[in-house]
Formats: C-alpha cells, structure tokens, sequence
C-alpha cells in the first residue's frame, strides 16, 4: 500500500503531528513501571505488519518532511556530514543495504535495477534517479554514503572494528539528542559513551561491546532509547543549543501536554559485509503527551517512569526544567491500580 | 542463528592433504559479499552427529556467485576433516553460517606483512583481493613443506607478483623472522595464520622487536582437543550432561537438546561463554580468548574447547 506523506516542518512553526495509525505504532519504550540502563538489544528480526520494525529500515508518514530537515541542517553545517578516508568500502556497504532494503520492502516507493555493477536508482517520493557503477565514486554526485543517508530517516554511522573496540568513523547525523558527530568522529567505544551516567559503573557498556564485537552478517540487532525533547525537533545538537535550548524555559502547565514530546530513537545496528564494519542506524520518533495521552495506558505507564526517575537521568537527558510539569500532567491517567509488564497502548 | 543452505558445486584435490571445495546456494540466489580474512562455520552430520568446523572463505570477497574454502585432512581428526575429504562431492548439501570476520586487516595501517604455514594461507587469500584492490602496501611470506604441499602457490604469484616470498622447507628454504620484522616501517601490521610454533615464534618476534600489541594479529582456529570423559550439570534446564572423550563440551550441550551461543567454535571469538556457577577439580581452558586471570578464577569457559576434570561442574545454561 503506497503511504502517503505529510507536508512537515521540524523547526520554526513545528507543523508536525501524528495521524492516528502513527501513534498506534508508536514504539513506546516502557514494559515496566520503572526504568533503569539496560543492554536490552534483541534480534532486528521482522516485526508485526504495519510496525516499526515490520522492514530493516522504517519509512512512514514523516519520511518526506524528515528528509527535507535533513538537508536544510546539512545546508546550515557541513560538519554534521563526515566520513574518513578508510571508510568507503562501508559507504559501499551502508549503500547496497538500504537500497535493496527500500526498493524490496517499498517497491511502491523505490527501485533499484542492476546490471552486473551497473546500478540504477529511483526514489520515488523525493524525485531522485541515479544510475551508477557500484564500487566507484566518482559515479556519484557526492560521497555514496552522504548520498544514501539522505534518502533513509534517522542517522547514520558507520563503525570501524578493529584494536577489540568500535570506532566512530563516518557518520550522517542531523536529529541527534544533544551529541556531536564532529565532536565524536574517530572516537572508541568507551570515550563517546564517557558521558552516560551510571552506565559504565554497571558494566552496561562492556558487555554491549563485547556482544556487538560478535555482531553477524545477516542477523543485525535493535533496541530502543528515549528521551523528551520540548518541540517536535528533529535537530537538537550541541551545536544549535541556542536555537532550541532555551525552548525548555517556554513550557508552562498549559503548554506541556503540546509541547514536550517523547522522543524514541529505535536504534539498529547491522554488520556489514565488504569492510566488516557496522552500521549504527538511529531512527528518532516524536509524539506529544497529548498524542500519547490517546491511549491512557501509556499515559499512566509513562507517569510511573518519570516519577521514579533517577534525578542524575532526569539531569542527562535535559528534563529537569520541565520534569515536574510532566509528571502532574500525566498523574491525571494513574489511578495507581497495578499494571501488568509490556509496552503495548491498550 | 542464520545458516545458509548450500550445494557443493566443485571439488578440486590441490595437494595430496589438502581439497578446495566451491559452494553455491541451493536456491541459486547470490551469497552475501565479505571482507578478507573472513570464515564460515560449516555444519555437517557425521554418522548423526554434527559437525561444526570453521574454515577461512578464501575467494574473491566480490564474487557472491560461489564461496570457497580449503579443507586440510588433519591426521587427528575427530570426524569433520576426515568426512570433508571422503563423504562430500558435487552436489553434496551443507549448511553453513554467514562469513564472520576475527581476523580483518588493519585498513589504516601503512604497509601489511601477511605470513602463512601450510593451511593457513587460506585466510589470506582473500585478503590478497582486498589488499590489490585497495592498492595497499604488502608482502606476502608463505612457508610450506615441500614444493608439492604449497597449494595455491601458482594462484598467488598470479594475484601477488614480486610481493609473494615461499620458502620450501624440503629445500633448506627459511624464513627470517627476525631479519623480516626488524626491517619494517612504522605503522606496519603484520599478520600469521599457520601451525601453533609459528604463530607463536612470529608473535613473540614482533614482541621482542617492540611492536605494539594491536598491529600483530594472528588466527588459529583450535580444534575441540579429544580428553577425558566428565559430567556437567546445566542448572538453568536443570540435566546432567555426559561429555565423551571425543566431543566438545559444547557438541554436548547441544546433543542433550540445549541451545547455547556459539561463533567460530575454535575458541577465538568469546560468543559461547557461559559462567560457571560451581566446581570441584580443574577447568582445562585451551582457549585464546579469556585472559590469564580469567582462567585463573575459574568462573567462565568457553564450552567450545575447553573441558574439565572434576566430579562436579555447573555451568549457568
């Protein structure tokens, strides 16, 4: 079925919303009144139809506005976009993955025709056709990887493997939760994930490493973060703080169930066949509370996280400004009746 | 896991120890590419057990029409070499994993030293396609035998030119590790894949020589050693599990109808694992995985190689 696709903006007037189906799907986070750092990565297998997990890479109903932000925040900052020299067998990679895996799961929407190396694409929503010789870049009009990024919604980086630990070597990345690709590119494992309270006291980093280490060709891995960005903004980077930082002063008790939206990153992550790299695919999801306040059962489960939220969490992640606001306006959902474990919305 | 289903297409005896076997899909779709130095695990059923042994993928990484590895008949064999070389022909069906790669080259490193013994060219002959196409700097040190046990020789000067060095031992040819290593720019990578004495010597060299740690890197696949018999507990299924003196640890678990994690299953890559919750004699640790502290404790085994010799052994599976 062909989707059809809103006119959006993630930025200045924000004409951003979610049309019951997308709320329906939503990828809520939380099974458990409480949360707390896990490694909870489970195989990227097929999930139910109409999911978000139904396809290796999600396209829905916000897949063109998204990728317009894209390329107006690419516009704004070259340095979002980065790839080192020793990458291009991933680029090559990351392109031969998304193409067969759009132009399979959305032959509606893309195509991808190959003679030999000879490879022509075609996107359909953004207008785009390209025919090119596969392996050679100087058959694209930009870097392969820069080329792709564009056409697929969320981020992207590409890692490196190699000393027993994975390296930040290229990477697309313009709907970041306030982190900076030019800032971590060529970092290890352990110095981009420094930062993250209370993870690396539990051990919770290591033992992810040690798993994505052994990450097999043909059996990539999810999992799910959250947070909660004021405004539905794509582009919350460290180096636009002062364009939406400042948003977190503007929420007021009559504003917050508009303007505070969770955001869930469904994070996937595929080894790649030609550079035994890895590709680290961050797929951001905005709701507003009064979105999700549709099914009340969210509503109620996502005040009992918030309000036992560790207070170093609710600091890391941006929230302390607006947090007791949140947390009122969804109490009006929690009778305090118990609730049985899992994250679906009825 | 995800296994692939595959067809024997070709086998071709290449030294009087060693076959090379082209493998194709059964459903005749292309296999995925893979990166030099890459290896699948092949399962087979030997007389209704099965067989899981690793093997280095060493065809051009870019053709996905077939896959190709190179079987050594070991002279201790515990089945999977020995019924590689007699019981599998063209149109034979196996399954195999995809390609897994714990032995990648370095790709920012400055000049590559890829030094094999016997068998353990195969690894590299993949990587060769890789190095040739990125126009790497590289030298290529391949000891063997005897002139008739240099399998592939021909095939390798055609890929490598004036970069492939052999070295016969049956006519007094030597390498010079210590000559070789000592003449080397900085940011050079050097990489062996042969017999444990090798792989030790060229470590050790590189070593001696100050080398830094990570731009040594070796792969030697163990093959599960044939021990004593001892009993496991599995406290999570809640069995008694017999291991017989000719099966790993792991082939038993497996047999008694529990799934556990496995990669390469040669004791390299760390994915079986699995912790030990009481013992009370000797964990025989043959891995190349856990450090020596590790073993030293006494709380995890990789299942895959190692054994044991005790009464009683609980493991958290």
């Amino acid at each position: 079925m062909a989707l059809a696709f809103k006119q959006e903006t993630f930025r200045n007037d924000y004409k951003y919303s979610n049309s019951p189906n997308a709320i329906k799907r939503f990828p809520f986070p939380f099974a458990e009144d409480q949360y707390m750092y896990s490694v909870n990565i489970e195989p990227h297998v097929k999930g139910k139809t109409g999911s978000v997990s139904e396809f290796a890479f999600d396209v829905d109903e916000h897949y063109v506005g998204e990728c317009l932000d894209k390329q107006l925040t690419l516009d704004l900052d070259r340095g979002r976009y980065a790839a080192l020299p020793h990458m291009m067998d991933a680029q090559w990679d990351f392109v031969e993955l998304t193409m067969e895996a759009l132009s399979n799961d959305y032959p509606e929407h893309f195509s991808l025709k190959k003679e030999g190396l000879n490879w022509t694409w075609e996107n359909k929503p953004l207008n785009i056709k390209q025919s090119f010789v596969f392996g050679d870049a100087s058959t694209m009009p930009m870097d392969p990887f820069e080329f792709m990024s564009k056409q697929v919604q969320g981020d992207f980086v590409l890692l490196d493997q190699r000393d027993e630990t994975l390296y930040a070597d290229a990477g697309f990345v313009t709907s970041q939760a306030d982190w900076s690709l030019a800032f971590d590119v060529g970092m290890s494992w352990r110095e981009w994930h420094a930062p993250v309270p209370r993870a690396t006291e539990l051990g919770v980093m290591d033992r992810a490493l040690k798993y994505l280490l052994n990450l097999q060709l043909g059996s990539p891995v999810r999992r799910l973060n959250w947070t909660m960005t004021v405004n539905p903004r794509l582009d919350t980077s460290p180096e636009n703080y002062p364009l939406w930082g400042t948003d977190r002063n503007t929420v007021n008790p009559e504003n917050v169930a508009d303007k505070v939206h969770l955001r869930v990153e469904l994070q996937s992550l595929f080894r790649l066949p030609r550079s035994n790299g890895i590709v680290f695919s961050i797929r951001c999801y905005l709701m507003s509370l009064r979105e999700l306040s549709s099914y009340p059962r969210w509503a109620k489960r996502l005040h009992r996280v918030q309000k036992t939220m560790h207070p170093d969490l609710i600091e890391y992640k941006g929230m302390t400004k607006f947090h007791p606001m949140m947390v009122e306006w969804l109490s009006q959902f929690d009778d305090g009746s118990a609730m049985a474990v899992g994250t679906q919305p009825e | 896991m995800s296994m692939i289903d595959i067809k024997v297409a070709a086998v071709e005896q290449v030294t009087p120890l060693v076959k090379h076997f082209t493998f194709v899909k059964r459903d005749g779709s292309p296999f995925p590419a893979f990166s030099g130095g890459s290896h699948v695990v092949v399962s087979m059923n030997v007389g209704g057990r099965v067989h899981r042994n690793p093997y280095s993928l060493m065809g051009s990484p870019a053709d996905t029409g077939a896959y190709h590895i190179s079987v050594r008949k070991q002279e201790q064999s515990r089945g999977g070499s020995v019924f590689m070389h007699e019981n599998v022909e063209v149109g034979t069906s196996l399954q195999i994993t995809y390609p897994v790669n714990l032995f990648s080259l370095a790709k920012k490193a400055h000049k590559h030293i890829l030094i094999a013994g016997g068998i353990g060219i195969t690894p590299f002959m993949s990587q060769l396609i890789d190095l040739n196409r990125l126009n790497a700097n590289f030298e290529l040190h391949y000891a063997f035998r005897s002139p008739e046990h240099g399998a592939f020789a021909d095939q390798l000067k055609a890929i490598c030119s004036s970069k492939l060095h052999c070295y016969a031992d049956s006519k007094g040819e030597r390498l010079d590790l210590l000559a070789l290593l000592s003449k080397q720019p900085l940011g050079t990578h050097v990489y062996v894949c042969g017999p444990n004495p090798m792989v030790v010597a060229v470590i050790e060299t590189a070593r001696n020589l100050g080398w830094p740690e990570n731009h040594i890197h070796s792969e030697q696949f163990l093959s599960p050693g044939i021990g004593e018999p001892f009993k496991i507990q599995l406290a999570k299924s809640n069995i008694e599990v017999h291991v017989p003196a000719e099966m790993s640890m792991l082939e038993a678990i497996e047999a008694a109808g529990v799934e556990a994690d496995y990669l390469c299953r040669g004791g390299v890559c760390g994915r079986c694992e699995v912790n030990v919750l009481e013992s009370d004699g000797a964990l025989l640790h043959h891995d190349h995985f856990l450090t020596d502290a590790e073993k030293a404790a006494g709380k995890k085994i990789m299942p895959c190689v190692s054994r044991a010799r005790c009464d009683r052994l609980v493991l958290d599976l």
